[in-house]
């Protein structure tokens, strides 16, 4: 499968680096190495969900109990946790670092990605959620950090675009 | 049986727990028995509740992990039954209040009203403790059951649909937050102080 096992392994130690001891997710391709990487390490609480909205009540739980968390998902399990994101995390300023594969984006071959693809950017600038992408391998340490700084600061959900040429290897 | 005295029975042993619990009657009625730092009232977020629950209770398994759901909000999130199957905390109790009916929007029937099971459905999700109870006495015994039972438990307890007049309480959202986190900090800061 050719999704980055390196660059996979740096997204998954700088969430390490920042003290991310809960992630939540659910499978899709590009994130295989890092639930894999996940259920590997007994350091890590890995919580495989049935729907991508309910890490976002599992994420706020373990934000009040003092755990860093951070939360895997497709752009479709953002369309997916929406309400959640409005009516808990923003609602009751919650922190949420969210790292969400963008699927649908130029170079995207699956027809069934791409109306997702397509409205992902403008939904997170509608809910107010700062977001960048993570592009390049030097990118990830570095935004992963300030990604988390900012979602703390702020009590607010951050999100990372995990982009195709940093996760897929032709 | 109704909710309030179902609240009422259970009070003083929620004194040591952390609990969580869905919008509307249920935080309302629990609000006006006493409210106390370590009560947190998911005031939207329908079908969230349990998965708050679960986040608390594998972050600090040292806590008893108290949900306070209802049929409605939980019929909103019937996936993630599967997920606290799959966990198993056993420092989880998951008492659903089943009414039959979304009381807070106008009493409109929910799927329980026409046979659906969720105890049934908890049990076939995986919840190792599973129990259905509609009077006060079975109620109160099965919530100090699941106390000692050290295992993740889904409770159903049937009530009437019938809740407070008002749903609005004089402490605002964030207020709540704040107050809970803190509570939840000082606790491990205590224990930790006290080994």
């Amino acid at each position: 499968m050719p999704v980055s096992l390196s660059n996979s392994r740096l997204i998954y130690d700088s969430l390490k680096a920042c003290n991310i001891r809960l992630l939540s997710a659910l499978p899709e391709t590009w994130l295989v190495h890092l639930i894999r990487l996940a259920e590997e390490d007994p350091e890590v609480s890995l919580v495989r969900l049935a729907k991508e909205e309910e890490g976002v009540g599992i994420s706020a739980g373990a934000h009040l109990a003092g755990v860093k968390s951070a939360m895997l998902m497709q752009n479709h399990g953002f369309l997916a946790s929406i309400n959640g994101i409005v009516s808990l995390a923003h609602l009751y300023k919650i922190p949420l670092l969210m790292l969400i594969s963008y699927r649908g984006e130029f170079g995207e071959r699956d027809p069934w990605q791409t109306q997702g693809g397509g409205v992902t950017e403008s939904l997170l600038r509608s809910l107010g959620i700062p977001y960048k992408f993570l592009e390049q391998p030097d990118q990830v340490g570095p935004r992963i950090h300030r990604a988390q700084a900012l979602a703390e600061a702020a009590l607010k959900p951050v999100a990372l675009l995990l982009c195709r040429d940093l996760m897929w290897v032709e | 049986m109704l909710r309030i005295e179902a609240l009422q029975a259970i009070y003083p042993c929620l004194e040591p727990c952390v609990v969580v619990t869905i919008m509307g009657a249920v935080s309302a009625e629990l609000q006006s028995l006493g409210h106390r730092p370590n009560f947190f009232y998911l005031q939207h977020a329908m079908g969230l509740a349990s998965s708050m629950g679960l986040g608390i209770a594998l972050a600090r398994p040292e806590l008893q992990v108290v949900v306070l759901d209802g049929d409605g909000s939980l019929l909103m999130n019937l996936g993630g039954l599967t997920t606290l199957a799959r966990y198993q905390p056993p420092n989880l109790i998951h008492i659903v209040f089943d009414n039959e009916s979304l009381l807070s929007v106008g009493g409109f029937p929910t799927a329980t009203a026409t046979g659906s099971d969720l105890a049934g459905i908890a049990k076939a999700a995986g919840v190792p403790r599973v129990a259905s109870v509609r009077d006060l006495e079975s109620f109160a015994a099965s919530f100090a059951e699941a106390l000692v039972a050290d295992q993740l438990t889904t409770l159903v307890a049937k009530v009437e649909a019938c809740g407070p007049a008002v749903f609005l309480t004089d402490l605002p959202l964030l207020e709540n937050r704040f107050q809970f986190q803190r509570y939840l900090k000082e606790v491990r800061e205590s224990e930790r102080s006290g080994e």
